[in-house]
């Protein structure tokens, strides 16, 4: 393979073909593609509204309870002894993750193009609460696809959906996990075609899902750019974030892309170690194939068949990533590493115990490459950990993996 | 250069009817059974071959599709084992036109460029890639008509009059309408839509258009039939092959007998459509 060329921004794609380098596009059916193009254009027309982004602000700030805090985490920066270590607390959202800044958006612009009917999948269901939540506050109906696994593995989620006012239905085809839930997401769309909105949870999806939902979560990376520079006067010198399909590294990462002195990592899914086979890591030990919309690194066998992941974050479990992860992994500007199931829990406890934070267990994957990352720096060396989601839909989970005991 | 498909949309011309086009996924349930429902499908008046290609992630298709895919997989189906079959009902059959249908990554994992090489070698005549529409046709339908092989496209009720013609652009052999709004089998169309959108097409192009998604019954296909050129049956003809499988999803005598008998009856009802007085499907 050719080393794609070093562009002048990292910050322009995609092209107009939803492109990031070889990766995005735009592989729907042909009954979905009008309804691509016309949300295409409609967000465009969004975008250059300035009442569009006036009404978005007052509801991040009034609604969602933006900016979310950067904290400063001391006890956790003394025990590893080497980098200062900043939580960017997404966990303080209304709706206890960063999915309600990507959603609120897209039930903006829903209600912009008269959409009453609003469908969408969830793994974790943190994505289907929020759109749950905005659905109730808009008075929309909200239909949420879940893999039948999931559903189990998250009652707490499924309950506050359902006490929202959302329909969930339960997805047991192929794996009943997101990748199926997608499927019948999309199932739902290419039949509902005139009245509904997909509101996609992730990075990823045809174009212009992937340029469109990392511009809705990057008021994550730039309230961290002003706050980082409020508080110490520079950039950070690293960001660390979990990646599954990758739209809350995306919202971080994104604003500092050109700031070349920023080291950036992305953390996949190890599941119970790449070289089991059963992990979540598209980049680390995937290739690129074709899925839900784009292309994009996934996890198949030889045939192209689409391979179940595994991880014990719901969140990251899934065979695939945003394309333009992919693209930054390529061209070598985020440097992507993976966390185990047990790196994970190791890390959630420590967080819980050292900050009183309980931490979601997908972030709890980038605490994990944090411990490893941070005593390698010095002490002046800032780094940045997005803090992605709050850990109380995962508390029966964890306590199950240690036995009951915390 | 004559295809196989333009020859038989000739012959069905002069024969004054409508054909039918009968899909079956490859390897369902099992390669060897698989590959005599093939076999039996001409006999039994099947004019055109649809063959699904199996994928683990079959957006565009309803359950009974869905359940057929994960059969052929359990058992080991891949897009070589698919090839293959091709090539071995060629062995016996050089007319009937047979179009593979799938989604895209398999091929993409495979190789374009070695699988269409591949495909020709094999006696494909077409392929219809459900997830490649016009905006992607750099991928895979440019290569496919420098190499030969028809690119089948679908078309949609959601596909107005603004976007017929970049749908149209790089069809060859004949087009696709999908008579619903939905996944494969699992609404009924509008016949009388159906015929209005059929007229609006055949406006637009000289190739033969061919309807599918939700046609079950032998009167639907005959309703189709009246207008269309050809008439997809899917779900239905792999809901025979279900319906035919033991407690434990493994074809038994009855498969390919129960394959054909429906095939029979459907066929009937395409070749009788143009002739009855009644319309026995019109609603």
């Amino acid at each position: 393979m050719t080393i794609p060329q070093t562009p002048n921004s990292f910050r322009t794609g995609p092209d107009e073909r939803g492109h990031f380098g070889l990766y995005g596009g735009r592989f729907v059916a042909e009954t979905l593609m009008p309804l691509v193009l016309a949300l295409e254009r409609a967000y465009a027309e969004a975008k250059a509204d300035p009442a569009f982004k006036a009404e978005m602000d007052g509801h991040l700030a009034t609604y969602v309870g933006r900016p979310s805090p950067l904290y400063f985490a001391e006890r956790l920066t003394t025990h590893l002894g080497g980098a200062k270590i900043y939580l960017k607390r997404e966990d303080l959202n209304h709706t206890g993750a960063h999915k309600v800044n990507n959603v609120l958006g897209q039930i903006m612009l829903a209600r912009r193009m008269g959409k009453p009917r609003i469908i969408a999948e969830t793994g974790a269901g943190m994505h289907g609460v929020a759109t749950a939540t905005l659905c109730a506050k808009f008075g929309l109906d909200c239909i949420v696809y879940m893999g039948a696994v999931d559903v189990e593995r998250q009652q707490p989620n499924v309950l506050r959906m359902k006490a929202l006012g959302a329909e969930v239905r339960p997805v047991t085809s192929g794996s009943a996990t997101l990748k199926d839930a997608m499927n019948e997401a999309l199932r739902d769309w290419v039949t509902n075609v005139r009245d509904t909105f997909y509101c996609i949870g992730t990075v990823a999806g045809p174009h212009p899902y992937p340029m469109m939902v990392r511009d809705f979560q990057s008021v994550i990376g730039i309230e961290a750019k002003a706050q980082m520079q409020a508080v110490e006067g520079r950039l950070p010198d690293s960001l660390i974030a979990c990646v599954g399909g990758g739209s809350n590294a995306m919202g971080l990462f994104h604003p500092f892309l050109d700031d070349a002195s920023v080291e950036i990592y992305g953390v996949e899914a190890a599941g119970h170690g790449i070289a089991s086979g059963e992990h979540a890591a598209s980049i680390t030990g995937g290739r690129p194939g074709v899925l839900h919309g784009n292309r994009t690194y996934l996890l198949m066998d030889g045939d192209g068949q689409i391979e179940e992941a595994h991880s014990i974050s719901a969140g990251l479990d899934y065979p695939g990533i945003g394309p333009e992860h992919s693209w930054l992994h390529d061209i070598g500007r985020v440097t992507y590493l993976s966390a185990t199931d047990e790196e994970a829990l190791d890390a959630f406890k420590l967080c819980s115990r050292l900050e009183g934070i309980i931490p979601a267990l997908e972030p709890a994957h980038a605490l994990a490459k944090a411990v490893e990352i941070a005593p390698k720096k010095p002490k002046d060396h800032l780094m940045v950990i997005n803090l992605s989601g709050r850990g109380d839909k995962d508390l029966d989970s964890v306590a199950r993996h240690l036995g009951g005991q915390f | 250069m004559t295809t196989r498909i333009d020859n038989r949309f000739s012959a069905l011309r002069q024969q004054g009817r409508a054909g039918l086009v009968t899909f079956v996924t490859a390897g369902d349930p099992d390669e060897k059974t698989s590959l005599a429902i093939l076999q039996a499908l001409p006999g039994a008046g099947a004019d055109l071959i649809e063959l699904g290609m199996p994928f683990s992630d079959p957006m565009a298709d309803g359950p009974t599709i869905q359940a057929s895919s994960q059969r052929a997989l359990k058992h080991g189906q891949t897009l070589a084992k698919t090839l293959a079959m091709v090539r071995s009902f060629r062995a016996n059959d050089d007319a009937t036109p047979i179009v593979l249908m799938g989604y895209f990554n398999p091929i993409y994992v495979y190789g374009v460029a070695r699988f269409l090489a591949d495909a020709k070698a094999a006696g494909v005549d077409g392929l219809i890639v459900v997830d490649l529409p016009p905006e992607e046709d750099d991928e895979f339908c440019g290569p496919a008509l420098a190499a030969g092989v028809s690119f089948v496209r679908l078309l949609t009720p959601t596909t107005d009059e603004k976007r017929l013609p970049v749908a149209l652009e790089n069809t060859s052999g004949f087009v696709y309408y999908v008579s619903i709004t939905g996944v494969t089998g699992t609404a009924t169309p509008d016949f009388e839509a159906v015929g209005k959108a059929v007229a609006a097409v055949k406006a637009k192009t000289p190739l033969p258009v061919a309807v599918g998604f939700g046609v079950r019954t032998a009167a639907d296909a005959a309703a189709i039939a009246r207008n269309a050129d050809a008439v997809v049956v899917g779900s239905a003809v792999v809901g025979a092959v279900e319906a035919s499988l033991d407690e434990a999803e493994r074809a038994t005598e009855r498969t390919v007998p129960a394959v054909a008998a429906l095939v029979r009856e459907l066929a009937s009802g395409v070749r009788g459509a143009r002739t009855a007085d009644a319309a026995p499907g019109a609603k």
